[in-house]
């Protein structure tokens, strides 16, 4: 790791006011710590934001849920608040990696990272939830802009987390065997209004994804069923050394059907 | 055996520092004035270095130091060795190219060393290694054996035209031909043996300290076998003169034979230590112990098995090809030769046998042995061959294995070993029993229902360990004996420290030996400590590996504590005015048989250091060393039986059970025993499951260099193993003892991939058998 300055922001104003193109904010560093110890990335300074009071806690109001961008996994795992309206979102946060993973990693972090194989785009995309930042409110369709890629413009903060609890949602994922990671994850959700929206992780060339023929086959029967005739397209699919992307279709498949079980 | 003696299920005397984080590895040890070493890496498979300028990095912060290949020549300091010549069979010796310690012209694969940066920090040498520009100019490259060895291929060394480093063959070819000619059936296959990375928990680490004042030199390194560091770095590579280096090998954490091998850093170390008036530490990360710690396996061969019409095995034909690397680390050569394709009967009587071993130069780490050392291998290779026969003859695994396995002892195989000892259906018999054989047609179907494929597959294994008969091995090509020391020193309160030249890192020494002389003289292990891996306190071994400590290393403590007792006796019965005949040891007394007198184990040691009253012309004191050298190998057998569940949808195999039924010989602690049986199984399954090193073909990079990529066991990916032993003693060492270190690495994989060809009905997998390549097996259309 190179040397590097470490803030410790009190508040967002304090955060976003610290930030530069050379520095980075700091959320629960589970990539970019390693990262960094690889040598891999250099930031001037580290901002970090787990003692933020704004952006922490998790709030439920009825079908409404607020989830502090500083929350970690373990923290969503665990409330009862959430499983009472989401329980697919509380079990997507138990599978996140390992217990040291969950207790550092938050969902700001996850999201802002946007990882292709990470766990919560594909629940976040689902659910259409809206990413609340420092300055604005931004739909989950238009935050998650590609591989590693983005809405958020340069020291923009993304603070919170805001849904809308779904009728039904489910999430299935098959792990990478080395690195745990999803090799595919498939989050499934009918929202309050009856539409169906189906999210995948792991699998798609340029990150998370929606599949709009499984949306259009669950709108009307929204269970594992209505899959049996749909074949997914692999040419827009990942393939590296664990899996090519015939084989990533497949389990986009695999994972709908079990996600649409779990969903009950 | 008493509540410590041989036998005994004693907690492990050493666990307490090592799961409470007191170790003392390497890595902890500190002296004054101690500067940090970090090695630049060569980032290409095969290039020439045009350059290499260090002008910037050496001014900045921090840095004591930059040493390259230049330096060590100018030094003298020697060349890495492979210890163990083979012949081809044209009769020249192997084609042996130079492996620099730092390369100062051709660098061979991703991770050859070209210079050492020394620091007063790791962090700054890292810094500075940024700053030295080298000059590369890349050349074509080979990755895998079979491309190394085609027409065209890239030379790698000089000496090596081809790439071939040896064309090497046993047994008799002829008579093996003619048993295929006339068989009545035969199985032919192609297998492959996946490379595998070592990973040892504890990365390996070196302290070079020269002390200019007494021209005197020490190294703490991370080795298994310190004396014989100090012989080849003394002998060969000309770092310091054997009498005035000492080489401490502290804690170790694991090392599964990857660390026998004296590597280039810890040679550097201690070169630089002298060159540079500092002491010098080195610390392996994780990704450099991917890239640099000798590899394991990757063999591709073909095999022919003759059957004759009474499904008795008649012939077997084997051509293997072995990829070594880049460079031939120090026992690289034995690996696919005289520790794999002399263990190619397995258990079965096998009148011909004949097997090719072509070993090839290619731009990968250097491979060696690893927990298993050519008889995984060998195993895998036979018993993939016999559940395929079975599968082909229409006859259950079982039988086939009954209706040929080697049933009176000794047993001459054709491939030069004898086997000593054995019951192989007894250990057949106890796994399938353990397994519910017979009821497997009900799990399989009750998996059905729940839309599972489910599968059975067993493995037979034979190995060889105990090694090995100095005369014999040397006869062989090793380049040194492999005998072991012991010596026993009982202070004059009776306490006992025992020295020997094996060394734990991770197989519980502290308390397996102390057991021994516990059972001997009925004294507590606690008064018992045994001394290990510190060439200043031990005078010269061989170290630990080939499941070598106890059928070698306790034999040689057998033998010094029978001059002890024999001593003891003397001074007893001179106390006690009996005729040493008469003298028995109990319970920490030496009594004399059949009458009430005694004296206490402490009051003959006290006797025997104050010398007040001993036996005319006996010495004081009581100590006595002691070399053994093995009569044989020690052969230790058994059978393992692996039921796994596939997923069709998603091709993931679960195993569900495991059952090992394994023949050690003598037991002295079964708690350790079992220990080893579960380790080495999870590295098997590992190897069959889950791992696999895997080097770009176009680029050389080694794809797999982290746990992202490189997928090792976790605690959810293996079963409870249901494990037993049987037992036939070993009747070339005192305890009968035969060796429990790699025999759960040799019998799994084959148990594991035959489970799943069954399960799947489709035996073209190669290892390791990943979700993904089950899954396109059951989709062909894909």
């Amino acid at each position: 790791m190179y040397a590097t300055n470490y803030h410790r922001a009190s508040s967002v104003e304090e955060a976003v006011g610290l930030a530069s193109e050379d520095a980075k904010y700091l959320a629960g560093g589970q990539t970019l710590i390693p990262t960094m110890k690889q040598r891999l990335a250099a930031p001037s300074d580290l901002i970090d934001l787990r003692h933020v009071a704004a952006m922490q806690g998790i709030k439920v109001e009825g079908d409404k849920v607020r989830i502090g961008a500083a929350v970690t996994h373990a923290e969503v795992a665990a409330s009862a608040a959430v499983r009472g309206v989401c329980a697919a979102l509380c079990d997507l946060a138990a599978h996140i990696g390992d217990p040291h993973v969950r207790h550092m990693g938050t969902i700001g972090g996850s999201i802002a990272n946007n990882d292709p194989a990470a766990d919560y785009p594909a629940a976040l995309l689902a659910l259409k939830a809206d990413i609340i930042t420092n300055n604005r409110r931004i739909g989950a369709d238009e935050f998650f802009a590609g591989m590693f890629e983005t809405a958020l413009d340069e020291g923009e903060l993304v603070t919170a987390v805001e849904l809308t609890a779904p009728a039904k949602a489910g999430y299935a994922k098959f792990r990478n065997p080395a690195s745990r990671y999803a090799l595919t994850g498939v989050f499934v959700a009918r929202l309050g209004d009856g539409s169906v929206r189906v999210a995948v992780t792991g699998a798609g060339s340029d990150g998370v994804f929606r599949q709009s023929e499984m949306e259009a086959a669950l709108a009307s029967n929204f269970s594992a069923d209505a899959l049996s005739g749909i074949s997914v397209d692999p040419s827009n699919l990942m393939a590296d050394l664990h899996a090519t992307a015939e084989y990533r279709a497949n389990l986009v498949k695999v994972m709908a059907k079990r996600a649409l079980i779990a969903a009950g | 055996m008493g509540l410590e003696g041989i036998g005994a299920r004693v907690a492990r005397k050493e666990d307490k520092r090592f799961i409470t984080g007191k170790g003392r590895y390497t890595d902890d040890m500190t002296v004054p004035g101690m500067k940090h070493a970090h090695f630049l890496r060569s980032p290409h498979a095969h290039a020439r270095i045009r350059s290499i300028d260090a002008s910037a990095a050496e001014k900045m912060p921090g840095v004591v130091g930059i040493l390259n290949g230049r330096q060590l020549t100018e030094d003298a300091i020697g060349n890495l060795i492979c210890g163990w010549m083979i012949h081809s069979k044209d009769g020249s010796p192997m084609n042996m190219g130079a492996w620099r310690p730092l390369a100062s012209d051709v660098v061979r694969y991703v991770g050859d060393a070209v210079a050492v940066i020394i620091a007063d920090t790791k962090a700054q040498a890292r810094d500075a290694a940024e700053a030295v520009v080298v000059d590369y100019e890349t050349l074509p490259l080979v990755t895998s054996a079979a491309a190394a060895l085609e027409p065209g291929a890239p030379q790698i060394h000089p000496e090596a035209k081809g790439n071939l480093i040896f064309d090497w063959e046993i047994g008799d070819a002829a008579a093996t031909d003619a048993a295929i000619a006339a068989a009545a059936h035969v199985t032919e296959m192609k297998i492959i043996n996946n490379r595998l990375v070592p990973n040892p928990m504890e990365p390996r680490a070196a302290l070079g300290v020269y002390d200019e004042a007494e021209d005197h030199y020490t190294v703490w390194t991370t080795s298994q076998n310190p004396h014989v560091a100090r012989l080849v770095m003394s002998a060969f590579y000309n770092v310091a003169p054997e009498n005035k280096l000492r080489v401490i090998a502290p804690d170790v954490g694991g090392g599964f034979g990857s660390k026998i091998y004296i590597y280039p850093e810890e040679i550097v170390c201690l070169w630089a230590s002298k060159r540079t008036g500092v002491p010098v530490k080195w610390n392996s990360d994780r990704t450099e112990a991917f890239l640099t710690d000798a590899h394991g396996r990757d063999h591709v061969s073909t095999v022919k098995m003759a059957f004759d019409a009474n499904n008795r095995i008649t012939g077997l034909k084997v051509d293997t090809i072995a990829n070594l690397g880049a460079y031939m680390s120090l026992f690289s050569s034995a690996v696919p030769t005289y520790l794999y394709a002399t263990l190619l009967s397995g258990q079965y009587d096998i009148p011909s046998i004949h097997a090719n071993v072509r070993t090839v130069y290619t731009n990968t780490a250097p491979v060696d042995a690893y927990r298993g050392a050519g008889r995984p291998e060998a195993t895998y290779l036979l018993e993939r061959t016999m559940e395929t026969a079975a599968r082909e003859l229409g006859v259950s695994p079982a039988e086939l294995r009954r209706t040929n396995f080697i049933r009176s002892f000794p047993h001459q195989t054709p491939v030069i070993m004898n086997y000593d000892a054995g019951d192989y259906e007894a250990s057949l018999d106890a796994a399938m029993q353990a397994a519910d054989y017979a009821g497997f047609p009900g799990r399989k179907a009750e998996a059905a229902s729940r839309g599972k494929l489910r599968g059975i597959g067993m493995s037979c294994y034979i190995e060889a360990c105990g090694i090995a008969p100095s005369a014999a091995v040397g006869s062989l090509g090793a380049g040194v004996g492999l005998w072991e020391s012991a010596e026993v020193r009982v202070n004059a309160v009776g306490t006992i420290e025992v020295l020997t030249g094996s060394h734990s890192h991770g197989q519980g020494h502290e308390t397996t030996f102390a057991q021994l002389v516990s059972d001997r003289f009925g004294v507590g292990i606690d008064s018992v400590s045994i001394v290990h891996g510190d060439t200043d306190k031990v005078q010269m071994g061989m170290g630990t590996y080939g499941s070598r400590s106890g059928a070698v290393g306790m034999s040689a403590v057998v033998k010094a504590l029978d001059k002890v007792e024999a001593k003891a006796k003397k001074i007893a019965a001179h106390l006690m005015e009996a005729d040493e005949s008469d003298i028995v040891i109990e319970n920490g007394e030496l009594k004399v048989a059949g009458t009430d007198k005694s004296v206490p184990w402490f009051q003959m040691a006290l006797a025997a250091y104050t010398a007040h009253n001993l036996p005319a012309g006996l010495e004081p004191g009581l100590k006595e060393g002691a070399f053994y050298d093995p009569s044989n190998f020690t052969f230790p057998a058994g059978c393992y039986i692996c039921e796994v569940e596939v997923d069709p949808d998603t091709g993931k195999t679960e195993v569900v059970q495991f059952v090992a039924s394994d023949d050690f010989g003598k037991i002295i602690n079964p708690m350790i025993v079992e220990g080893q049986v579960h380790g080495g199984i999870a590295q098997g399954i590992g190897q069959a499951l889950l791992e696999n090193a895997y080097y770009d073909p176009q680029t050389g990079q080694l794809l797999t260099a982290s746990y992202m990529d490189y997928t090792m066991p976790r605690a959810d990916d293996l079963p409870s193993y249901k494990v037993s032993t049987t037992e036939t003693a070993c009747p070339s060492n005192p305890l009968g003892i035969k060796g429990c270190g790699e025999a759960g690495a040799i019998g799994s994989p084959p148990a594991l991939i035959n489970a799943v060809t069954d399960a799947i009905s489709n035996n073209n997998l190669t290892m390791p058998a990943s979700p993904h390549r089950v899954w396109e097996l059951l989709n062909p259309a894909h």
